[in-house]
């Protein structure tokens, strides 16, 4: 740390900010892709659909679960980021 | 103690945060609106009750705008009044503009020039200056570009399998949790700074002791301003953001919000009140640079980029005439002068900017180069 910039800072905000700013979307896009993933669970007869078809789930069980486990740590990610920011926010006196 | 005064004070720091609530709009919402992933009257509505949620999420930054930046010791009441006059003209005549500068810029500038008028230039802290406000303002943007570019490249990598129907509706739905995360860290940076300015006036007024945290009401009626102000939408700005800057597909919309997000949030954790401006502008140019062909137009981030540099001086130059007007005067009756001529000149960039409207109704129309779109005087005008 010099006098002008906090190093140590800046390289904590860069790589978090990388892993919540970008790798929690990139995790977001995991789980709609394997979403989308094909299976015995569609809901349209295989064929019908049209190739700029914007369903979202692809009905594979495996592709479900995943998917769902992506959103669900997306979302405890955020959560948890609120509650850290709320309690940083509010120290007990 | 001079309660006219404070009061004048007090409702004058209530405006500047709705002006701030909607200058920055955009920050939050410009991308989702563009993709459409949100409706534009939706979008406002929503950022604006997140920013009312996020002003009560955290405290500690509220008393920093002044302390260690200027000697608090010579700051009067006339001080805070030009400072805060400083940064409202700031804020609308960018806000006619269409250039998404910073609100906070706008107002460290003006109770700077305020404060050096009234006590010479030592009375400022330029290491701190520099240090806390400039380097950060400079770093921010480069930094949240590299967050987004990565954001888009790999958005647009993971996503390359699936149907364009799809994915655009995917992260048409993803763009909803992120632009809400980012109204939520606007409201938690912005609002604070005003509250620490009207704690400020109250500190100097003597109605609260000098180690006082900002008070019930004064949180409630700034997280109550800047997410009405907000909610007013600032559409000129919007339409800069989301349209003059790069056409935004809605993965790149998603990328630009969560690294805006997490750049905001991590940096106000370190205690560095950055401008959620410049954020997420750096944001939105850096989805331009992460997808293969997008077009940056950087004429259009060349011209907000010379906004922000003259922000600071500029705020500071209004704040100190501001200041030098009122104690010419002197007493009550010049704040009171001031306050006059504050509101005249609010009126009057009011009045231009309806002549040339943005509203919700053609904020997305093609960009051609200018804020309002060019047909305008056809639309009828809606309140």
């Amino acid at each position: 740390m010099n006098d002008w910039i906090n190093w140590t800072a800046l390289w904590q905000i860069v790589v978090v900010g990388l892993i919540a700013g970008a790798g929690l979307p990139a995790l977001f896009a995991i789980g709609m892709r394997m979403l989308a993933l094909p299976g015995a669970g569609r809901a349209q007869p295989a064929g019908t659909e049209t190739t700029d078809s914007d369903t979202l789930v692809g009905g594979s069980v495996l592709g479900l679960v995943t998917g769902a486990i992506c959103f669900l740590i997306v979302l405890a990610a955020i959560g948890w980021g609120i509650y850290a920011i709320y309690q940083a926010g509010h120290p007990k006196h | 103690m001079n309660d006219l005064v404070l009061a004048l004070v007090v409702i004058t720091a209530l405006c500047f945060d709705f002006t701030n609530g909607f200058h920055d709009t955009g920050n939050a919402m410009a991308t989702s609106i563009a993709t459409g992933a949100l409706p534009p009257r939706i979008a406002v509505a929503l950022s604006g009750v997140l920013n009312f949620v996020g002003a009560f999420l955290s405290l500690t930054v509220a008393a920093t705008i002044a302390s260690g930046l200027v000697d608090t010791g010579v700051i009067t009441l006339t001080v805070v009044f030009a400072g805060l006059a400083g940064g409202i003209i700031w804020n609308l005549l960018t806000w006619l503009f269409g250039i998404p500068s910073s609100s906070s810029h706008a107002l460290i500038g003006g109770v700077i020039g305020s404060t050096m008028a009234a006590a010479g230039g030592s009375s400022v802290q330029w290491h701190n200056l520099i240090s806390k406000v400039i380097i950060p303002a400079g770093l921010s943007p480069v930094i949240a570009a590299l967050v987004a570019a990565s954001g888009t490249w790999l958005l647009y990598r993971i996503s390359q399998s699936m149907t364009a129907g799809a994915r655009s509706h995917g992260f048409r739905i993803g763009q909803i949790g992120s632009a809400s995360m980012v109204s939520l860290a606007h409201g938690t940076n912005d609002a604070q700074k005003t509250m620490g300015v009207i704690t400020l006036a109250l500190i100097v007024n003597k109605s609260v002791p000098a180690d006082a945290s900002a008070p019930t009401w004064v949180i409630v009626c700034c997280a109550l301003a800047i997410s009405i102000g907000t909610y007013m939408g600032g559409w000129r700005v919007i339409r800069t953001l989301g349209k003059g800057l790069v056409e935004i597909e809605s993965p790149q919309g998603m990328a630009a919000e969560s690294a805006s997000a997490a750049v905001i949030l991590l940096s106000s954790h370190f205690g560095y009140s950055l401008s959620t401006t410049h954020v997420a502008t750096g944001s939105i140019i850096g989805t331009g640079l992460g997808k293969k062909g997008a077009e940056v137009r950087w004429a259009v981030a060349g011209r907000m980029a010379t906004a922000w540099i003259f922000t600071l001086p500029s705020a500071a130059i209004v704040g100190a005439g501001a200041y030098a007007l009122a104690h010419a005067i002197g007493g009550d009756a010049g704040v009171i002068v001031d306050l006059v001529i504050l509101v005249a000149l609010a009126g009057y960039i009011y009045y231009r900017a309806r002549q040339s409207r943005v509203g919700h109704d053609n904020v997305n129309a093609e960009w051609t180069g200018t804020v309002a779109p060019a047909d305008t005087t056809a639309e009828p005008a809606t309140a």
